[in-house]
């Protein structure tokens, strides 16, 4: 299981790009941070999930 | 009466001691937009004293930045960084300022910003702060991103918050309220997450990293 924002979810095995294309984030808007680091854009397609790992989205709002 | 570098050096000292204000007076923090955040964030940071803002908007002065920003209806169509370079002078004539009137992209983030040792992502668009978060956090890694996201509208005073993501990652804000809803930006409120900002940074300089 690979924990998302708080929620568990049977993701591992996954592909951050693969995960992220069955939400409904705008990929434009967020940073995603695994086990305390923040994950590269360039490196999405190729970070795989793995059982245990933690992953925060961020996903910012306008306005400032 | 303007007061001499020295005696403005020991006033900050005596308020905030000897080991906070040589942290602060040695730090260089970098502002990135200078609207209702950036303008308040680099207010209060030259107020306590920082040795060194880095300011960066391409943007100028509008009459509808005035209901929040920290310009006057006399600087309507300076460039931002001028206009606030004229404020803040005249708040700390000895902070050391370098002002960059461009836009902050992609391209050339890491050279603007890479004498910092702060990054306050100051930014009005969505876009543009998940940019910026993601080019500090992945190409700067020795720098911390004080970032901001959800401080539109009239909601409730206590729902702006301060989180760490990482060990060099904080978040303010209430993270939902978004401009974009048609909810309007109020003072208060957008200072209140500018303050948040501000003085994330100073707990930083403080080595308080805890939220």
């Amino acid at each position: 299981m690979v924990k998302v924002n708080g929620t568990e979810l049977d993701i591992a095995g996954k592909t951050l790009t693969e995960y992220l294309a069955t939400t409904n984030y705008d990929m434009k808007r967020i940073a995603v941070e695994r086990n305390g680091d923040i994950v590269p854009k360039a490196q999405y397609g190729e970070t795989v999930l793995c059982d245990g790992d933690s992953l925060e989205v961020v996903s910012f709002v306008g306005g400032g | 009466m303007i007061p001499t570098k020295e005696e403005w050096i020991k006033a900050l000292t005596e308020r905030h001691g000897t080991e906070l204000q040589q942290a602060f007076s040695s730090a260089t923090v970098a502002v990135c937009g200078l609207g209702g955040l950036g303008s308040n964030i680099a207010i209060y940071l030259a107020r306590a004293g920082i040795g060194k803002l880095i300011l960066c908007d391409f943007d100028r002065v509008d009459m509808t930045n005035l209901h929040r920003q920290q310009y006057k209806a006399s600087q309507i169509g300076m460039y931002k960084t001028d206009a606030l370079n004229e404020n803040l002078r005249e708040i700390n004539p000895y902070v050391d300022l370098e002002a960059h009137t461009e836009r902050i992209t992609e391209d050339n983030a890491v050279t603007l910003l890479q004498g910092a040792d702060i990054v306050c992502e100051a930014f009005d668009s969505a876009e543009c702060k998940a940019m910026l978060t993601n080019i500090v956090l992945s190409e700067l890694p020795d720098k911390y991103l004080v970032a901001a996201s959800g401080m539109a509208g009239m909601g409730v005073t206590n729902s702006i918050k301060t989180r760490r993501i990482t060990s060099r990652f904080y978040l303010c804000g209430d993270e939902t309220s978004d401009v974009s809803d048609g909810i309007g930006l109020v003072a208060p409120r957008v200072a209140l997450c500018a303050a948040h900002e501000a003085h994330t940074v100073l707990r930083i300089l403080a080595k308080q990293f805890e939220v």
